[in-house]
């Protein structure tokens, strides 16, 4: 016990080194973010009004303070390109995660099931594409789905169509992307819950007389339900926030958050909307974070 | 009673196929990389021309060499800085404001890559910094440390601590215990941390496309502009090379974590 203590002391001075890393690297630029969103638009280098400078003394402050705009939010909630964007986030997510849950359900499930030799084999085998770029992963989806592509292809030689169908920039296409980026982070969560469930459980419920679904959905799915929490969290968070799949698999008519930030950022050269723009999808975002951190440091410090 | 075999039908058909699902798409684009023809779907006979077409592309080597060195740097002050803070939060017990410590390592691993890349980005503006080299290598420590973190965390979660204990029963210091008993029994996750910070670094186009200055692209980034234009079988030789890349590091890393294991074990009983 006192061992324990005395081992605690420069365990606790191990902390300095991140500690000072993740305030300035993380915690200090949303304040950045939250001064840039306040601040009004200029054709300038950095293209934003500077809004403090400390050097400038007190009366400098105070006018500064007094300029401070809320126009980018005001810009936000007004234009319907915003609020468009922030709603087809919020859905495709919500599509998304539960596409994810039906297709990795099983998988975890089939897993799970598995003698315990094959089951560490068949972790690695889900866990190995995840290793490989992500970037990459979505490219070798768009060589399958565009107009002469392998599926296209499949289904005119089979006769199951007869014209190439338009996959490429659709929605479809998006939800095939998302899903196959964000597959091992659904299935790794379930699996783990559903590895440590009891055989025993079902079995009874079985012995019971319950038939098969009943045993499914009244002893194992209930009893997986904090996989299915980390899973949902883990891929909801980042689809809303979704880059990179809906630029290149989606048509671009509808723009999801992430892109409308992208957009005034690189194409706009707007920092003030889109850091407002950031600061509106955290603000979104912020119970989910804040369930997912707690889920988080219950599963790493459960063993304390 | 009826004794139903662990394992359906159901199980076993879902589980080929996810699999499936996950292994064609990349066995495909592996497989047309060698295509001699340069309509991508049409197969054209086996042929290495794309791989000589990259390595005669200066820009995309470029942007490779670019990204290697940034994987590689950031990749290791992460896992040196990753490996402190779950040192810190399995090891440390209570301390203040451990609470945001942890948040603050537990927020990345989920926050969309726009937020983070945006307000690094204003971050290095803030600080006149010069965009290239170095600060696309903080902005990857600063995502990558917290995935090393969680995965050293949860290695020395599972560790006995009578380990420790016993060593400074014996009379070492915590610093000599944890260098001595601790620290070769975590090695194997933090040559994994190692290797996901890798792997993730050479992946990431969001942060850096924000981090980065005019210049100094990388990998992701070349990609990502080419692949805006179109499928090009060049592309699917770059990807096939950064995939073999990937899967090399894994092996070795394997082995390297399979080794010390085993020596870990080993050396536990004596």
């Amino acid at each position: 016990m006192s061992a324990r203590r005395i081992f605690a002391r420069p365990a606790r001075l191990a902390a300095i080194a991140p500690y000072v890393w993740m305030v300035l690297f993380f915690l200090v630029p949303f304040g950045f973010v939250l001064k840039i969103s306040l601040s009004q638009t200029a054709i300038a280098q950095p293209p934003y009004e500077p809004v403090f400078d400390l050097m400038a003394g007190w009366g400098a402050l105070k006018a500064a303070f007094a300029a401070l705009s809320i126009d980018n939010f005001r810009l936000l909630v007004s234009d319907d390109i915003y609020v468009f964007a922030y709603v087809r986030s919020l859905t495709v997510a919500v599509t998304a995660t539960a596409l994810l849950l039906l297709i990795g359900y099983p998988i975890a499930y089939g897993m799970a099931r598995l003698p315990t030799r094959w089951q560490a084999v068949a972790m690695v085998l889900v866990i190995v594409p995840f290793w490989t770029s992500f970037l990459i992963r979505i490219y070798a989806w768009i060589n399958i789905l565009q107009h002469d592509g392998l599926l296209n292809q499949i289904l005119l030689a089979l006769h199951l169509v007869s014209q190439p169908v338009v996959w490429l920039s659709t929605d479809s296409a998006m939800y095939i992307g998302i899903v196959y980026s964000y597959l091992p982070f659904m299935i790794l969560p379930l699996y783990a819950t559903l590895a440590k469930m009891e055989p025993v459980l079902e079995e009874a419920a079985s012995d019971l007389g319950a038939p098969r679904w009943q045993v499914f959905w009244l002893v194992t799915f209930p009893l997986s339900l904090p996989g299915v929490g980390a899973g949902v969290l883990l891929c909801f968070i980042p689809i809303v926030g979704e880059f990179v799949i809906p630029d290149l698999m989606a048509g671009s008519n509808a723009l999801m958050i992430g892109q409308t930030l992208w957009l005034e950022f690189f194409t706009n050269k707007d920092w003030p909307v889109a850091s407002a723009a950031a600061i509106v999808l955290l603000v979104v975002l912020l119970v989910p974070l804040l369930l997912y951190e707690r889920l988080q440091k219950r599963q790493l410090e459960q063993g304390r | 009673m009826r004794k139903v075999s662990r394992l359906s039908r159901f199980n076993v058909v879902s589980l080929a196929l996810g699999l499936a699902f996950l292994y064609l798409p990349i066995l495909i684009l592996v497989i047309y990389s060698f295509n001699a023809s340069r309509l991508v779907t049409v197969w054209g006979g086996w042929s290495l021309r794309w791989y000589h077409e990259f390595f005669n592309d200066r820009a995309m080597i470029e942007a490779a060499w670019m990204s290697l060195r940034v994987a590689v740097s950031s990749a290791t002050i992460a896992t040196l800085i990753g490996t402190l803070a779950a040192v810190a939060l399995s090891r440390g017990e209570r301390f203040r404001g451990r609470t945001l410590f942890s948040g603050m390592l537990y927020a990345p691993l989920v926050m969309p890559e726009v937020i983070t890349g945006l307000s690094l980005l204003l971050l290095f503006v803030a600080l006149n910094a010069e965009r290239g080299f170095w600060t696309v290598t903080i902005a990857h420590t600063t995502l990558t440390m917290c995935f090393v973190a969680v995965v050293v965390q949860s290695r020395l979660g599972s560790l006995d601590r009578s380990l420790e204990e016993a060593a400074m029963d014996l009379g070492c210091d915590p610093v000599r215990a944890f260098v001595a008993v601790t620290l070769p029994l975590i090695a194997p996750a933090i040559v994994a941390g190692w290797m996901l910070a890798f792997t993730l670094s050479l992946d990431d186009l969001v942060i850096a496309s924000f981090t980065t200055g005019p210049g100094s692209a990388t990998l992701p980034i070349r990609i990502y502009s080419e692949v805006r234009l179109g499928v090009k079988p060049e592309i699917n030789a770059i990807c096939t090379l950064v995939i073999a890349l990937i899967a090399v590091v894994i092996v070795i890393a394997s082995l390297a974590s399979k080794l010390s294991s085993s020596q870990g074990e080993s050396a536990a009983p004596l």
